[in-house]
């Protein structure tokens, strides 16, 4: 679904943030992606639906190019669902029109169309009461669901979460992590970029460690928990698993 | 020196000093703030465009129209529109515009350079996130300006662009070097008429005080108001 080969990216000529990058997420797969931050693991993901250029390597997505000057990106980003650190959702929206407001620009939808379709993802993450609300009454726990029902309204063909709960309350991870959760039970095929472990032990298919723009470790989850091979991952994997 | 003030002289003359003076006055403000908006985004928009060539025109742009007085510009700007037209079109004689058509254009020209720069603070405003949520749900530059970035911009600086206004509704009283009868014009014509000119210039100065006041007032209201949403 994703191949991402040798993706080379230098932000000035004297810093490089990616490094010869190779992976791949294949259908229905779920990969997280860790390590610690600076390490270049959100430019990657940013990279997979060009909100970020970079200058070498290819990165194609369900067959199309995302590097090709010649890829109609807008229409290949409107089937990559992306899930934000900070939400981003549209404060001047309410919660109903942020769902709809793609649907109908984009995939061209009818607005009933487009509201049903919306009402039904927010009853699905549990939100279908506060359609009506804007955005800055919302907790950012409800935000983050808003975000990710937003982009499920596209019907994508594979969801990007970059850092979905880092910005949130530690007693709302959970509720952004359970929906989570549920869409990879459904076969959704999803790269994460978290450092939710325990997310990673319950549905990641694959694990991919991350340090200085470089993939150290790309991994069968049992794998990266059981044995890391290398020492930069395991010391990340003993800081933040040792509280 | 009033005590032969005559009220008597304002009454009379109210009905031409607002059906024909304040009726220009306001159609001038309204249409050269709404043009001014938009050809100001226009120029915030090549600025922030990223595209050099683009971005230097609307600054050079900006930096012309802010470096020279107003009143010159009306001045300058009524006598080249005729020959500006006739270049354009091709016609063997200067295009004649009339004296509102002339001072809309120059008041449009001119505040624009000022929106553009209100607009572009507003735009740069909007944290980056945004466009690029947009963007990755598949909405192009142009949607993602019109239904994402703009709107939220046009909020953020709602007040500044009135207050803007308001400097507006009061520089349009500059038309007078056209003789044109925009209120003030008309106070003028008048006064002059019936050589009243305090109760005229009393008059005036106290109609646009009022006016700019109440929307200043209501500005402040405005502000409170876009705090408590955000």
């Amino acid at each position: 679904m994703i191949e991402i080969s040798h993706v080379n990216k230098w932000y000035s000529p004297t810093f490089q943030v990616l490094t010869d990058c190779t992976t791949s997420v294949t259908k229905g797969e779920v990969v997280v992606v860790c390590g610690p931050s600076g390490s270049g693991k959100s430019t990657l993901i940013k990279c997979v639906n060009a909100l970020e250029p970079f200058q070498e390597g290819d990165i194609s997505v369900d067959g199309t190019k995302v590097n090709d000057p010649k890829t109609n990106l807008p229409k290949l980003r409107s089937r990559v669902g992306m899930v934000f650190q900070h939400f981003e959702l549209f404060p001047h929206l309410k919660i109903i029109d942020n769902l709809c407001l793609a649907q109908q620009k984009v995939l061209g939808r009818s607005s009933d169309k487009a509201v049903a379709k919306g009402m039904q993802l927010l009853d699905r993450v549990g939100l279908n009461e506060q359609a009506q609300k804007f955005p800055a009454q919302l907790s950012g726990g409800q935000q983050q669901r808003v975000a990710i029902a937003r982009a499920l309204a596209m019907d994508p063909i594979v969801m990007l979460f970059d850092e979905p709960t880092s910005a949130l309350d530690p007693e709302m991870v959970s509720e952004v992590l359970d929906v989570m959760v549920d869409l990879a039970r459904e076969g959704m095929t999803m790269m994460v970029v978290t450092h939710e472990m325990g997310f990673a032990r319950k549905v990641a298919n694959r694990v991919i460690f991350m340090d200085r723009g470089e993939i150290v470790e790309d991994a069968p989850k049992d794998d990266f928990f059981g044995k890391t091979r290398s020492d930069r991952a395991q010391k990340f994997l003993s800081k933040i698993l040792s509280h | 020196m009033f005590s032969n003030f005559d009220f008597g002289v304002i009454i009379r003359a109210l009905p031409y000093l607002f059906y024909e003076g304040m009726t220009f006055t306001l159609m001038l403000t309204g249409l050269a703030a709404l043009g001014g908006l938009v050809f100001g985004t226009a120029i915030a928009l090549m600025r922030l465009s990223g595209y050099k060539t683009l971005g230097r025109i609307a600054g050079v742009y900006v930096d012309f129209m802010r470096s020279l007085p107003l009143v010159l510009v009306i001045f300058w700007f009524y006598f080249l529109v005729p020959y500006i037209g006739q270049w354009l079109t091709g016609a063997l004689r200067p295009i004649s515009v009339g004296a509102f058509a002339s001072s809309l254009i120059t008041f449009i020209m001119f505040e624009a350079a000022y929106f553009s720069e209100i607009m572009r603070a507003g735009i740069q405003s909007i944290s980056r996130g945004q466009p690029a949520a947009a963007n990755a749900l598949g909405l192009t530059y142009a949607q993602t300006m019109r239904y994402v970035v703009l709107p939220q911009a046009f909020r953020n600086m709602l007040p500044v662009l009135i207050t803007q206004t308001i400097v507006l509704f009061q520089d349009t009283s500059l038309v007078y070097v056209l003789s044109i009868t925009d209120f003030l014009g008309a106070a003028s014509k008048v006064a002059q008429r019936d050589g009243r000119l305090v109760e005229m210039y009393l008059f005036a100065a106290v109609v646009y005080f009022t006016i700019s006041c109440i929307a200043s007032f209501g500005v402040r209201r405005l502000q409170a108001r876009i705090a408590i949403i955000r």
